[in-house]
């Protein structure tokens, strides 16, 4: 069979780059999650999230430990453990993902919704030699076989700055240091040639400067290959720098999506404008940086009314007893607070969709 | 890769060593030959010319310097009840003991290990729990009640098989398999919880994230790594090939290595006693040196610190 040149759009102008859209593509979203709860033992961690990612975009998921933003994705590709409740939508072009027959699914984990994960030394198989790792992709989503495996591989390695790569085939994990680990994880998410590419906390566990580093490559494969990037963080200040659309989550729940840019210069949410302020300044005058009081609640002794308004600087009487619904709070943007929903009415139910 | 193995040898000289001090020093200490095999009523001078000949009546210290000496020429001593040598005596039952040993090892593993990862994929389903229950029941009886309720149901309420001695092959199949039913349910607790550990780690939501079917997930990326503990425990029970099982050999009058031990004991046949258990303790420092060497091989981690000289 003749092989894809992957990153054709670079390498060969005249081929068709399996990134460029179709004329037939199906309209609406690449990616689309509606209604998306989930539920450990009975206990919700996830209270309907509504999410939708376009071709090609940037878009970054904020929030702290335990807001859900790990587990909405982990769900959307269902690789969260049996005992886990999952319900609601999750349809890439339109085609349902949480009840796909297994078959369906595995084509399209690593092969259209590739994911790396926050511990590149811990997701990585150690008796595995890295080279047969990412060749496990190529030869089940691309159909590369035998000896091609090694040059692809390689290729790949190359691609991500992976020093030596022509050696690193058979290295171990361990042999490698963690941005390493975390080059090879990337290389083995492009071998699929993605839609999406989620990366959960691809920085985390890494030092500041390699942090730097995996995120312009990350940033740099976007713009060369035309995949959307999922970018999920705690650091408001990474996402918003490369993603062009901003979600933040709070306990399981959306409470606002804006562009990148609006999102610094107007927050609409008391939870966001409360992260912004625990944020050095990029440039001007150091200020003293201001935390949010509190913590985020348990998922299991939630507040009856909005999340966040125990630690809400502006929380009203309204906040103790109604969750508020995330509605349109501009063009583009989307807030759930009642100080922005004048039209507020207090639902019947516990949730009311936007 | 030499250092490490020097270093493993000499471990292995050291271990094999307190083993047989030890077990020349108890003997000697808790109880006296020449009563046991002339009898009590042997009269006090053919005691003392006993004792007089295997050398008893001198001081301990210098019968282990002779036993060491001994072995390092290759004597092992002899018998005190028959005469011949003990090495001998001991070897000749080895055939016996792995003809039993053998088939009981490769039945706990084939019962043992897929039944561990059988239950470790249902976790917490009741194949899981049934599994589980009967390898409880499995290791917590005691094998010469299994043994014995074996030989109630297929040599007495169905006489099928015969209730012990030796000759055939249908002589073999009980004590074969009151050896292995123990044997596969220790295995298969142990595989099962290796297997669990290692569904839990991020590299299997790694490979799930990569598209790859479950069974290749469990194939390729948990069997391998579930492999390195399994090898300890299997290691262990190669290591006891040779020493048999005492309670399972006596129970069907087997004449094998531990057959040989309890009555060598209860006669406090000194040469024979000793002689078995250096050849045991010889064999399992073999196995667990080969388990290690097996486990650089299976853990790439490990052969990395090995070769380079810990």
């Amino acid at each position: 069979m003749v092989m894809r040149e992957p990153w054709a759009n670079n390498l060969h102008p005249d081929t068709v780059s399996p990134f460029t859209i179709p004329a037939a593509m199906p309209p609406g979203p690449l990616l689309a999650i509606q209604d998306l709860t989930v539920a450990f033992d009975g206990v919700s961690v996830l209270r309907g999230i509504d999410l939708s990612l376009d071709r090609g975009e940037a878009l970054g998921i904020v929030g702290e430990s335990g807001s859900g933003k790990s587990v909405t994705w982990l769900a959307a590709l269902g690789l969260l453990p049996s005992f886990a409740a999952v319900s609601g939508r999750v349809t890439l072009e339109g085609k349902d993902l949480l009840n796909a027959p297994a078959a369906d699914l595995d084509r399209v984990r690593g092969g259209r919704v590739a994911m790396i994960f926050q511990d590149p030394s811990s997701a990585l198989n150690p008796v595995i030699r890295i080279g047969r790792q990412v060749g496990e992709v190529l030869a089940r989503h691309q159909g590369v076989s035998g000896g091609d495996i090694r040059a692809e591989a390689t290729r790949l390695f190359e691609l991500v700055g992976l020093p030596d790569a022509r050696r690193r085939f058979d290295a171990y994990p361990h042999e490698l240091s963690g941005g390493q680990n975390q080059r090879v994880m990337i290389a083995m998410a492009l071998a699929g040639k993605p839609d999406v590419l989620v990366a959960d906390e691809p920085t985390t566990a890494l030092d500041a400067t390699i942090q730097a580093q995996i995120l312009a490559l990350l940033t740099t494969i976007r713009t060369e290959t035309g995949m959307a990037l999922v970018l999920i963080s705690h650091d408001l200040g990474l996402v918003a720098e490369s993603c062009e659309r901003v979600v933040v989550m709070y306990a399981g729940r959306v409470v606002e999506t804006a562009p990148a840019q609006e999102i610094f210069s107007n927050p609409r949410h008391p939870y966001t404008q409360g992260l912004l302020a625990a944020l050095p300044p990029f440039e001007g005058p150091l200020r003293r940086l201001v935390p949010i009081d509190g913590q985020v609640p348990d998922p299991s002794r939630l507040p009856p009314g909005c999340p966040f308004a125990p630690r809400c600087t502006k929380r009203e009487p309204l906040c103790e007893t109604a969750v508020p619904p995330l509605v349109q709070a501009g063009f583009g943007r989307l807030s759930a607070c009642v100080a922005q929903t004048p039209s507020y009415v207090r639902p019947e139910k516990d949730r009311v969709l936007a | 890769m030499v250092r490490y193995l020097l270093i493993r040898l000499l471990r292995a000289f050291i271990t094999i060593t307190l083993v047989v001090t030890f077990a020349f020093i108890v003997l000697r200490v808790s109880g006296d030959p020449a009563i046991s095999i002339m009898g009590d009523n042997a009269s006090p001078e053919a005691m003392a010319a006993f004792r007089k000949e295997w050398g008893l009546d001198q001081s301990i210290f210098i019968q282990y310097f002779n036993y060491v000496t001994a072995i390092f020429q290759g004597d092992f001593g002899h018998s005190m009840r028959g005469g011949g040598p003990a090495l001998d005596l001991v070897v000749s039952r080895i055939p016996a003991t792995v003809m039993l040993t053998l088939p009981a090892l490769l039945l706990k593993v084939a019962i043992g290990v897929p039944a561990g990862i059988y239950a470790a994929l249902h976790h917490d389903k009741s194949l899981d729990r049934t599994v589980m229950v009967t390898a409880v029941a499995g290791y917590t009886v005691p094998s010469f009640v299994l043994g014995l309720l074996l030989v109630q149901i297929f040599a007495l309420w169905m006489p099928l098989l015969p209730t012990g001695g030796t000759g055939e092959l249908s002589h073999l199949i009980l004590p074969v398999l009151t050896l292995g039913i123990g044997g596969a349910a220790i295995l298969a607790r142990f595989v099962r919880s290796a297997m669990l550990e290692v569904l839990g780690q991020p590299y299997i939501r790694t490979a799930n994230a990569k598209g790859i079917p479950w069974g290749a997930v469990v194939r390729a990326h948990a069997l391998p790594n579930a492999a390195i503990p399994t090898v300890t425990i299997i290691g262990f029970m190669v290591g006891s090939l040779i020493a048999g099982s005492v309670v399972t050999e006596s129970v069907f009058s087997w004449p094998g290595v531990g057959n040989l031990l309890v009555v060598s004991v209860t006669a406090r046949d000194l040469s024979v006693v000793q002689c078995i258990l250096l050849l045991v303790a010889a064999t399992m420092v073999l196995s667990n040196m080969f388990v290690d060497i097996l486990y650089g091989i299976l853990d790439p981690r490990l052969s990395n610190a090995n070769s380079e000289g810990r």
